[in-house]
């Protein structure tokens, strides 16, 4: 019988270092094609052009410029790549806002998230390639940054995904504390999370982020600390817990989600935002020295027509200017306009804006990007006449006994 | 024909009378084979004919029963099966007519021919009476057919598999091995037992748990450590070593016994048996630390899986047995390969022992280092040293720094001013421990500080200049210290010396003497090391590295003219060098800044690869293959224009069947390639395609490359998306084929399960790949038809209950893939099947993150489906 060998390795390592080229190959293969998947699966459907997001063109008018046609084509991943004015531009149209609620919408209970929003900066967050930089709504660079996101700074981990995958945060940047609160996720390691409802969102944002060690106090390689939003189900007690439950940050109102609801750049009736007194400091618009001014202040936009219209999508009209007014002010369509909301205010007939008494004051502030949106004018408008009550909403929503009656009530029927 | 004649002349010194015998019997065995064996065991089987006939009847018989190559191999049995029965039967009576013969040769060579014969045949439940009959008289029969018939059985449980043979039968068979191993038996026939019985312990379960059958297996065993024959003795311990291995649970009322034994062995016997005492301690560490490290805090009360501790019971003892090996040096014993004492097998142990022990083995090494490390004889520094070394692996950071951080100085001191080579050696191999152990910023302890680091440095690379043995460990030392520093961050503090250790690396790999004791290998592996750990700091100066590799590969690519000898080393260079590139293409490449410098010499990169495959050897291939894959990646789109000059290799390597690593690689290549280019490796993909289901249909081509060659199909499709759709039908049925195969794994071991499993996960990347390839085109209903299959598989896989995470994986990206391009057309489809209802809920309630988020994909295509 054959001699049976006991020599075993001497003095030398166990694997030679070929042998670990060939095995870092097939994990760095079987990684890039695992990121080649998730591309396909989640990508292709959220191609999102650049140009269409761009201020509103009337549709009679098909002008697509060579460069605009490219950026149709523009994608999360091209755009990841994007620097400087560009950057900016394409940024600034990506983040959801949400309308300001001025009816409380059905189904409340079942359809929707609440959440406390923390006062400060809006931003997006994005990690590749070993940084990590924050953008403000209007697409200028908050912070450039190492962090522990995929991707957000320059180590050796292997397991972070190859270099390319990128990870877009929706954050608000909360100064006192020096944390970016995450109210929202957008791609996760290349990864599009833009077709996914908002109920898939909050669980990927929960299940993922703590995988990443994102929520470890600040370091040398992971500047800022990030931080979760508690979210709730928008039954009483969910209600009453994002309004009066303690947060280490400072609230700015309430955030609502419907559940169902993709993310959606630009402004969406399906992401609501309220407040009162109580859990916000700015509930009244304050003028540019900080004070509420007696009357209600709006910014509209001046439209080639005179009309004077919000930024919503298709836009609402307040009111018209007429052309010699315009020309005597050397007005152009385009403007940012102020204006006072006069003694007889808004008349809504059906829901509908029916007449504004509107008071010019001048132009806008430069650094506004864009008018007031129609609900943002409504909120203001009954926060000073007849504001929408923490009991409104209350009333609204039923008791988690009224539920389970409800439920018992289907079965019994069924 | 003359077969006896034919025979002799088979082996005649004349070349001319040889061939000639050989044809001719090549030529009796193509028109007659039956004729052919018979005359053969004939042959074998007379005493009047002479040995060398004989002999060579036996030999050729065997090869006609078995090979070496897999496939050869299942030919041979599948022809001896079919031959007919008449012939079959009278080489069988021959053969065990031959156990009884008188001539030691002849009989030797029957036992194997009838092993081979009872491995074919006793699976297929013929020649049943086979073992009955080799049993029947043994009590009875001369010596010498008692050894045959004992070396027949050993030779049989070599062959066959324990499930084949009955319990009845294996009782007998251990019956009679026992009996054969008694100290009244001849040594002849003692030896024969003792090696069956070797082989017959995975067929003793049942008889292990058998108290009393146990107890008397291990007292022969024991007995027989002790003859006064040293093969019987080393054969005995052998047994010891494996029963170890096997039955770790059932040594606890022998092993004072068997300590008291082997420490007599290790102290006094001859090396052959000394070695194999040492083996069976090594292997209860193997035993012990296994279940330390996988069935610790195990409460399933699981009895088979308990440590007793044996090597925490024998260490006052065992320490000091081993540490007295390390003294038993041979002089240059590193220089040779194959070198294998009772020095190097002891400090193997020691080390074992300290992975076991972990900190109690410290007190009880560190008096024997203290005492002999400053001895004058080099025997005793060395022992010492090895020691240290040896027991750095196992006891903790907070044990072993201080006594480190103490011996540091007196280690580097040694490492050059030392007079032996030996102890200079072993020196390097211990501060490489030291590096490879407890200096990284996970440990937490710190042994090299900013004091000491330019030192340990300086050192190290002076010791590089040291013989070829030493120098060898001191790039070993220097690559763990490297390494340690991986995590470091944005500052090394190797920066500093980037450049006298890449200087001090390159020069070692021109010394004349390099391609002694691996140095030349060790010093680029270590290059390696150093450029992969080396942070944005360095990038300059890796930047010139890249122009100094590809100059050497140069040079080295245009040396004409060499001995085999010197093409071998030649080509390993080439192959070192490659590695070398790969390494630094993917540090360069990681980020964007180097990777814009470092293109600028891909042109002459691709070139000097391209020119690689010019020589033939198989490593050179696959690390150029490697490489250009690295490259691939780095590069993207813009590799395009190296796929006309480059594809003919591709396809060339692509065939290489002999060398299957190659294939693999190469495969692996593919894959990148096809997602550097996407839809521009479309005017390749009609060879590329032929060539993977060739390949794929191939039963020559090792079973290992096929799970890729599936994934690198779903490669292709995902980057040539609807184009894929003249591959399709071809593809669908190879998959169809392959999956209807991969689908059910019971009867198989679980080597086999595992491949199966990665079969799988590959046949399923081809199908995710498909899909996700169609998915928005106008041709998705091309793939309806195929959809029913699929999800049939997918539900067979689930219900079969032997996936690994990996495949569960796939396979649930699988079903969301084919929903998401199908959509509701396969609506109803999908509903019906398991895979949507319980298999997809188990996957998004798993532990496995990678699972769950491809559960959730599959869940979110299948809710927009179903919901619409």
């Amino acid at each position: 019988m054959a001699p049976h060998d006991l020599r075993r390795p001497f003095k030398r390592p166990l694997i030679s270092d070929q042998e670990r080229r060939r095995q870092q190959s097939l994990l760095r293969q079987a990684q890039n094609r695992l990121d080649a998947q998730h591309h396909a699966r989640f990508l292709v459907s959220t191609a999102f052009s650049l140009s269409s997001s761009q201020t509103p063109e009337p549709e009679t008018e098909p002008i697509h410029e060579p460069e605009s046609h490219q950026n149709d084509e523009l994608d999360v991943l091209e755009a990841s790549k994007l620097k400087g004015a560009e950057a900016r531009k394409w940024f600034a149209k990506q983040l959801m806002h949400p309308e300001w609620m001025i009816d409380i919408p059905e189904n409340l209970t079942n359809d929707w998230f609440v959440l406390a929003r923390p006062s400060g900066k809006r931003c997006f967050v994005v990690s590749s390639n070993g940084t990590t930089i924050s953008r403000l709504r209007n697409g200028s660079i908050l912070h450039r940054f190492p962090s522990k996101l995929p991707n957000g700074a320059r180590t050796k981990d292997v397991n972070s995904g190859s270099s390319n995958s990128y990870s877009i945060l929706d954050c608000i940047f909360h100064e006192q504390d020096q944390t970016y609160y995450v109210i929202d996720m957008v791609c996760w390691r290349g990864y599009s999370l833009y077709d996914c409802t908002s109920e898939f969102r909050f669980f990927w944002v929960n299940s993922k982020l703590a995988e990443t060690g994102a929520f470890d106090p600040p370091s040398y390689y992971h500047k800022y600390s990030f931080s979760l939003v508690p979210v709730y189900g928008c039954d009483q007690s969910g209600l009453c817990s994002a309004y009066s439950a303690p947060v280490p940050y400072v609230k700015d109102g309430l955030l609502f989600y419907n559940k169902h609801a993709h993310y959606q750049a630009g402004i969406t009736p399906l992401a609501l935002v309220w407040k009162d007194e109580n859990c916000s400091q700015y509930v009244m618009d304050t003028d540019s020295k900080g004070q509420v001014p007696n009357q209600q202040q709006v910014v509209l936009e001046l439209q080639e027509d005179g009309k004077l219209t919000t930024c919503d999508d298709p836009p609402v009209v307040f009111g018209c200017l007429d052309g010699s007014f315009i020309q005597q002010s050397d007005l152009h369509s385009g403007y940012l306009l102020r204006f006072a909301i006069g003694e007889e205010g808004l008349v809504l007939v059906g829901g509908k804006l029916e007449k504004a008494d509107l008071q010019y004051l001048g132009k806008a502030n430069r650094a506004r990007a864009s008018a007031d949106s129609f609900s943002k004018v409504m909120f203001q408008y009954s926060v000073r006449h007849s504001p929408l009550k923490l009991d409104d909403l209350l009333g609204s929503v039923s008791s988690p006994v009224d539920q389970e009656s409800k439920a018992c009530d289907i079965e019994m029927d069924g | 024909m003359e077969v006896t004649q034919a025979l002799l002349n088979a082996q005649s010194i004349d070349g001319t009378i040889r061939k000639h015998a050989e044809e001719n019997l090549q030529q009796f065995q193509e028109q007659n084979l039956p004729g052919f064996l018979v005359s053969l065991s004939g042959e074998l089987a007379s005493e009047d004919k002479p040995v060398d006939s004989r002999k060579l009847a036996g030999l050729i018989l065997k090869n006609a029963l078995d090979a070496k190559d897999e496939n050869r191999k299942w030919e041979l049995v599948q022809r001896w099966l079919s031959l007919d029965t008449a012939a079959k039967a009278q080489v069988k009576a021959c053969l065990l007519q031959t156990l009884s013969s008188l001539v030691l040769d002849a009989r030797s060579t029957a036992t194997q021919v009838v092993a081979k014969i009872a491995g074919i045949e006793l699976p297929q439940k013929q020649w049943p009476e086979l073992i009955g009959s080799l049993l029947s008289n043994i009590h009875q029969v001369p010596a010498h057919v008692k050894q045959a018939t004992l070396e027949t059985l050993g030779y049989l449980c070599e062959e066959v598999s324990h499930e084949v043979v009955d319990k009845d039968q294996v009782d007998k068979i251990l019956t009679a091995v026992v009996q054969g191993m008694n100290s009244s038996e001849s040594n002849d026939v003692r030896l024969a037992a003792t090696g069956a019985l070797y082989n017959a312990l995975g067929f003793a379960h049942a008889n292990f748990s058998n108290k009393e059958e146990c107890e008397c297996i291990m007292t022969v065993v024991c007995e027989t450590t002790m003859s006064p024959e040293v093969k019987i003795r080393q054969a005995a311990f052998e047994c010891l070593v494996s029963i170890a291995a096997m039955y770790y649970v059932k040594l606890e009322p022998h092993i004072q016994v068997i300590y008291n034994l082997t420490s007599n062995a290790i102290r006094s016997d001859q090396e052959p048996v000394a070695l194999q005492a040492i083996e069976f301690w090594s292997t209860i560490c193997d035993e012990e630390t296994d279940i330390l490290e996988n069935h610790v805090g195990d409460t399933s009360g699981d009895s088979d899986i308990h440590c007793f501790y044996f090597i925490k019971q024998a260490l006052p003892a065992l320490i000091p047995l081993l540490l007295e090996t390390l003294l038993k040096q041979e002089e240059d014993q590193d220089l040779d390969e194959d070198t294998w004492n009772i020095a190097m097998a002891g400090s193997t142990c020691l080390g074992l022992v300290a992975l076991t022990s972990r900190d109690d083995i410290v007190p009880l090494v560190i008096p024997f280092i203290e005492e002999n490390i400053t001895k004058p004889d080099w025997r005793q520094r060395e022992a010492a040293t090895n020691a240290f070394g040896s027991i750095l692996e196992g006891p903790s950071p907070d044990k072993l720094a201080p006594l480190i951080n103490h011996a540091l100085p007196f280690m580097l001191n040694a490492l050059v001013k030392d007079p032996s080579n030996h102890v200079r050696g072993t020196t390097a191999w211990t501060l490489g421990r030291m590096f490879e152990f407890l200096h990284s910023s996970i440990v937490g302890t710190t042994i090299i500080n900013e004091e000491n680091a330019q030192q340990i440095i300086t050192i190290l690379l002076q010791s590089m200049k040291d013989v070829p043995n030493v120098a060898e460990k001191a790039c070993g030392a220097l690559y763990f210290l490297a390494q340690g520093y991986e995590d470091v961050g944005l500052t090394s503090p190797i920066t500093p010396f980037f450049k006298d250790i890449v200087q001090a690396l390159l020069t070692v790999t021109l010394r004349e003497d390099a391609t002694e004791s691996r140095l030349r290998a060790s010093a680029y592996e270590t290059l390696n090391e150093v450029v992969r750990c080396s942070t944005d700091e360095t990038a300059p100066l890796v930047l010139q590295l890249v122009s100094v590799i590809m100059m050497e590969l140069h040079k080295c690519l245009e040396v004409q003219n060499l001995s085999s000898d010197e093409r071998d080393k030649h080509s390993e260079l080439i192959g070192l060098l490659c590695g070398c590139l790969t390494v630094i293409i993917q540090k360069l490449g990681s980020s964007e800044p180097t990777k814009y410098v470092f293109l600028q010499y891909a042109d002459q990169i691709m070139g000097l690869f391209i020119w690689v495959f010019a020589c033939r050897n198989a490593t050179a291939h696959e690390e150029a293959m490697l490489a250009i894959g690295a490259l691939a990646y780095a590069i993207g789109p813009d590799f395009a224009k190296y796929l006309p000059e480059f594809y003919k290799f591709l396809e060339i390597d692509l065939q290489n069947f002999e060398e299957y690593q190659v294939c693999a690689v190469t495969v692996g290549v593919v894959g990148d390639i096809c997602r550097a280019l996407e839809d521009k490796i479309l005017p390749c993909c009609d060879g590329i395609m032929t060539q993977l289901l060739k390949n794929l249909s191939s039963d020559n081509l090792h079973r290992s490359v096929k799970p890729p060659l599936f994934s690198c199909i779903g490669d292709i499709a995902l980057a040539i998306g609807d184009n894929f759709d003249k591959y399709l039908m071809y593809s669908m049925n190879t998959l169809q084929i392959a999956a209807e195969i991969a689908a059910h794994t019971s009867g198989f071991d679980l080597e086999m399960i595992d491949y199966i499993n990665s079969l799988r996960n590959g046949i399923l990347e081809a199908y995710s790949g498909i899909f996700q390839g169609f998915k928005n085109s106008s041709k998705t209903q091309l793939l309806i038809p195929y959809a029913p299959h699929i999800l049939q598989f997918l539900d067979s896989i689930y219900m079969e209950k032997d996936m690994d995470d990996v495949v569960m994986k796939t396979a649930i990206g699988v079903l969301g893939d084919l929903t998401d391009t199908l959509g509701s057309t396969v609506g109803s489809l999908i509903q019906q099947s398991l895979s949507s209802k319980e298999f997809l809920n188990e996957c998004l309630t798993s532990d496995d993150c990678l699972i769950k988020e491809s559960a959730e994909w599959a869940k979110l295509a299948i809710n927009r489906v179903i919901s619409v």
